[in-house]
């Protein structure tokens, strides 16, 4: 690797970290995830600034290609969260199901009582 | 719409009429109302399931002992609602199906015709009676299936027919079916045409096999009754 190339990702990769940070602070991401993401941000800085290590690991997995294991685990990892959210997104669909629900219920008995009320008051 | 109401309480005018909308324009609410029903108005769209299940959580709520459904675009004719609740009793859920002896103008073709016929098969095996019609939408639900159906009625597509029959069957509800004529609708029609009818089979299938590995948590609760039924419709 070229020392610019070297440069290039990691400052990418530090930026990466410095915007999970950002959001974390401005409280946009939930805790839940938080511990995930700042796990990523710093193994992906640090797999950057010592790129020997990812061909240590490599070998001593028996991996041929480096980048082979990287590309492996992303995907597996990637894979892990696009079905956690998928997940996610089924509970919160339920959710507003309910809610929806409910809103609908309650405006129907507040009309009801309302027109109760109109009518004994007349 | 508001033709469909007034029909139905000429009908039968002791039963309540419920029209929930699945975040329809104010229009439609107004009309409902005016035509003198309730109307339970859903801030968002849910789909058909979604509105089944607001339905009936507002009968359970409201101390009611049986529901039944009627669609919006006048394919089912009130008059056999009364049928319908005769039907309870006995049975918990019953439907008031298609193409059964009596000889009437609905006719489907192609995929979507064999779709409903495997349907019906594997339900009436499921509920341990002949059902010709699984995928009607005209039903009547009473005893435990009411508050079953308002905890559990699933939102998907075609969960308002298929899923729901093998919940209840699941639960140990009695399924019904009794023989009803329909009418052409009033407003949009019914798809032929083979690829959609193509797409309407695997999802049939789909949904089917969905909801025979899911697991449902069904435990039904015995419901309060205070012997006034509610006639309802989603509009979708």
């Amino acid at each position: 690797m070229t020392d610019n190339n070297y440069l290039v990702a990691l400052v990418g990769s530090v930026l990466i970290l410095a915007g999970i940070v950002e959001l974390l602070r401005r409280r946009q991401l939930k805790e839940k995830y938080a511990v995930l993401w700042l796990i990523v941000g710093v193994v992906l800085v640090v797999f950057t600034a010592f790129p020997a290590l990812l061909t240590r690991i490599a070998s001593a997995l028996g991996v041929a290609v480096p980048t082979n294991l990287l590309f492996f685990v992303a995907i597996l990892f990637l894979v892990g969260v696009v079905l956690h959210l998928s997940w996610e997104a089924s509970r919160l669909e339920n959710e507003t199901r309910k809610l929806a629900e409910d809103v609908a219920l309650l405006r129907l008995d507040l009309a009801e009582l309302k027109r109760e009320n109109e009518t004994t008051t007349d | 719409m508001g033709e469909t109401v007034r029909e139905i309480r000429a009908a039968t005018p002791e039963i309540p009429v419920l029209v929930v909308s699945d975040g329809s324009t104010d229009h439609t609410v107004h009309v409902a109302r005016h035509a003198g029903a309730r109307v339970l108005a859903l801030p968002i769209r849910l789909g058909v399931g979604g509105a089944m299940r607001a339905g009936f959580r507002y009968a359970v709520h409201n101390g009611y002992d049986a529901a039944v459904q009627v669609d919006a675009d006048g394919q089912h004719d009130p008059k056999q609602v009364p049928a319908l609740l005769d039907g309870l009793g006995p049975a918990e859920v019953v439907i008031g199906a298609r193409f059964c002896e009596h000889e009437d103008g609905y006719r489907v073709r192609g995929p979507r015709r064999w779709a409903m016929v495997v349907l019906s098969k594997v339900l009436s095996r499921l509920t341990k009676t002949r059902l010709t019609d699984a995928t009607s939408g005209f039903k009547a639900t009473g005893g435990q299936a009411l508050p079953l159906f308002a905890e559990h009625y699933p939102d998907e597509y075609l969960g308002d027919t298929v899923e729901s029959l093998v919940i209840a069957a699941r639960a140990g509800c009695a399924v019904t079916q009794v023989p009803t004529r329909m009418r052409p609708r009033r407003g949009g029609e019914p798809s032929h045409r083979p690829f959609k009818s193509a797409v309407y089979l695997g999802r049939a299938a789909m949904a089917l096999a969905l909801a025979l590995i899911r697991r449902w948590d069904v435990t039904p609760v015995p419901a309060p009754s205070r012997g006034l039924r509610p006639a309802e419709e989603g509009v979708t």
